[in-house]
């Protein structure tokens, strides 16, 4: 895939929903750079699987989503969510495993949820959030609303079970989700291209006769736009679309995993060539949508708010022990 | 008073509650036009239409699934798994998703999910459609797990499965569905967590789930012949589970024999002992005892099946052993 992009203005979107989609990516990126370097100075408890290099899919998906609308997330979802304009802050701490965390502590990086936000949560079972989306799919039809709802998955979950199971069940009844596959040909160190036969999973659509979308998963606008598109035809009541966005994880299944045993540095060389917050900075740059030193401030506020993050983090207190016990169960004290 | 069937009685609960609030929904296999595999629920696709009573695809693991999706975003939905055999295709979803993501979420989310599902032996339907499962999901924290006895009890305590903001797997026991009772006609509730005791008595406690609280009732009035007094308990829900009335019991009567239809080995019975055994352990007057099926796969023929599952005839006279010696 090279790194051919249609003209900006092509698309037709505001100056500020331009500048914002960059604001994202960088918060992500970011974001996961920091997680970086707090893991590796042992302040991160568990596994870390990060995102970097697949930023422009959440970010293209999620500016088309509103916050009454849902989606579900993954095992590497920290993208997802900031995409989604969770907070910065309660995020961090969550991941550092404390008492402000969005899940107070019992959740971490794998599982954050913020259903102010309709983020239904990421998940640590691969492809267990596919029919989670699709059941949210179903009571916005039985509701009568027009929310949709959005599963994020990766390509080795389109081999799972749910994946099958679940579109089939949108599909006939045409519930208003989009199945967005982030393919970055990893399943943890397993190439996708040997474990399936077809070169793309966006053909498995015919099965379901809906719609299969293949995209540029390092192109934020060609993301928005098919999404949209998506988004449209869900709300119309057309049923669900499946996107395949094509990416790359930069880094391994997690951090600890260098991601190199598996895959040959040729390859990730390209795709880290195609860097879809460094392209599309170029993009913005070159068809003079923002200046450098317009960008230059964008940058330093987003470290800025990561700062502010981490420090949240670092201050906010672990939660106490005997918080084990509580969040089991509705109105009930403790563990029964 | 009325009498009415097992069956009925589950229609009438979920009659009741998609009447009283119109984001309960029902989804399963075979609910439409047959009602459910055991005829228990006829009528409801024709009152409340069809996306509010839907027949799934056989996909257990993903209609599961859904009825969590929905559950999280505004509805009360109630899945029929046919067999509890089946929900071992749904475990990622009841084991993983349901039962933790309340917890894992910090307390956000909230899961109105009644799961009804069948269980038990007794119609040769062999080793993959007679399986008695509670102790697997009694063993999964963030799960409420209630076997009703009679019908009565199967819509009262369906009604409170319905309205309760958790999850809950409720266990209808297949040689049920046919069998008459007395029903109240004016609308009740039946709380968690409130065991019932279906007979006092002095000599010993027997703790029956599921309709085996019946049997063990019937066990009681032949003991009696025996000059015995049998107290027994029918606990309703596994969790939560009233352990005050068991302890309380057998404080008095020194004896306790539980009778599940599960597997013995890791199975409620053994885990019902254990839970009270601390608090009763100077009062008892023999060791504590269970009777289950044994470990190993309910059989096809009936010749090999009936003599495994334990009925009143067996309660009987295992309850006598244990008081007289």
């Amino acid at each position: 895939m090279e790194n051919k992009f249609n003209p900006i203005k092509d698309y037709n979107l505001p100056k500020e929903k331009l500048i914002k989609m960059y604001q994202d990516m960088l918060k992500i990126r970011y974001f996961e750079n920091k997680i970086t370097d707090l893991y590796s100075k042992g302040l991160m408890p568990g596994l870390a699987h990060l995102y970097i290099g697949e930023e422009a899919i959440a970010v293209g998906v999620c500016n088309n989503l509103t916050e009454r609308d849902f989606a579900t997330s993954t095992h590497r979802g920290h993208g997802h969510l900031i995409a989604q304009g969770c907070d910065l802050k309660r995020m961090m701490a969550e991941v550092l495993g404390k008492e402000d965390g969005y899940c107070r502590g019992k959740g971490g990086t794998m599982h954050i949820a913020d259903f102010s936000k309709g983020i239904l949560g990421a998940n640590g079972i691969v492809g267990a959030g596919i029919p989670i989306a699709t059941g949210s799919g179903y009571s916005a039809k039985v509701r009568g609303t027009d929310q949709v709802t959005v599963a994020f998955f990766g390509d080795a979950a389109s081999n799972q079970g749910t994946f099958h199971e679940s579109i089939n069940m949108a599909a006939a009844w045409k519930l208003p989700v989009i199945y967005v596959c982030e393919n970055n040909l990893y399943g943890i160190s397993v190439d996708i291209r040997k474990v399936t036969n077809t070169k793309d999973i966006a053909t498995r659509a015919l099965a379901y006769d809906i719609p299969g979308v293949i995209v540029n998963g390092n192109d934020v606008l060609e993301v928005y736009r098919v999404t949209k598109e998506a988004v449209e035809r869900a709300r119309r009541g057309e049923g669900p679309t499946l996107i395949e966005c094509k990416t790359y994880r930069w880094k391994g299944h997690h951090l600890g995993d260098p991601g190199r045993v598996y895959r040959l540095e040729k390859e990730t060389k390209e795709w880290m060539a195609r860097c879809p917050v460094k392209t599309y900075k170029e993009r913005l740059l070159d068809e003079n949508v923002a200046k450098d030193k317009g960008l230059v401030i964008i940058e330093g506020d987003v470290k800025q708010m990561i700062e502010e993050a981490v420090d949240f983090a670092i201050k906010s207190p672990y939660p106490k022990e005997k918080e084990a016990f509580e969040d089991l169960f509705i109105e009930q004290e403790g563990v029964k | 008073m009325r009498k009415i069937t097992y069956g009925q009685a589950i229609c009438e609960a979920i009659d009741e509650e998609m009447a009283r609030d119109k984001n309960v929904i029902f989804l399963g296999e075979d609910i439409e036009i047959l009602g459910g595999n055991f005829r228990a629920t006829p009528g409801l696709y024709e009152k409340y239409g069809g996306w509010r009573v839907r027949n799934t695809p056989i996909s257990e693991n993903s209609f599961t699934g859904l009825g969590l999706g929905a559950a999280l975003t505004g509805l009360r939905p109630i899945i029929e798994i046919m067999f509890c055999d089946f929900m071992m295709l749904a475990g990622d979803q009841i084991a993983n998703q349901i039962a933790k993501i309340r917890y894992m979420s910090g307390g956000q989310a909230r899961v109105p999910l009644t799961i009804r599902t069948t269980m038990g032996g007794g119609r040769s339907t062999a080793a993959q459609h007679s399986q008695s499962l509670q102790a697997i999901v009694c063993h999964i924290p963030g799960l409420k797990v209630v076997m009703p006895s009679s019908a009565s009890e199967a819509k009262g305590l369906l009604k409170t499965a319905i309205r309760d903001d958790n999850p809950v797997i409720f266990f209808e026991h297949k040689m049920e569905y046919n069998k008459t009772y007395e029903v109240p006609e004016k609308e009740y509730t039946i709380p968690f967590g409130v065991a019932n005791i279906l007979k006092g008595g002095k000599d010993i406690t027997i703790v029956g789930t599921s309709n085996l609280a019946l049997k063990a009732l019937q066990a009681a009035e032949g003991l009696t012949q025996e000059g015995i007094d049998a107290e027994v308990i029918d606990p309703r829900t596994l969790v939560p589970l009233d352990k005050d009335t068991i302890i309380n019991s057998v404080k008095k009567t020194g004896r306790l024999l539980i009778v599940d239809e599960g597997c013995e080995r890791c199975g409620v019975a053994g885990e019902i002992a254990m839970s009270v055994l601390k608090d009763v352990f100077y009062h008892l007057n023999a060791p504590i005892e269970r009777l289950t099926t044994a470990n190993i796969p309910l059989p096809f023929s009936p010749a090999l099946e009936f003599p495994l599952i334990p009925d009143e005839k067996k309660i009987y006279q295992k309850a006598k052993d244990m008081v007289l010696g």
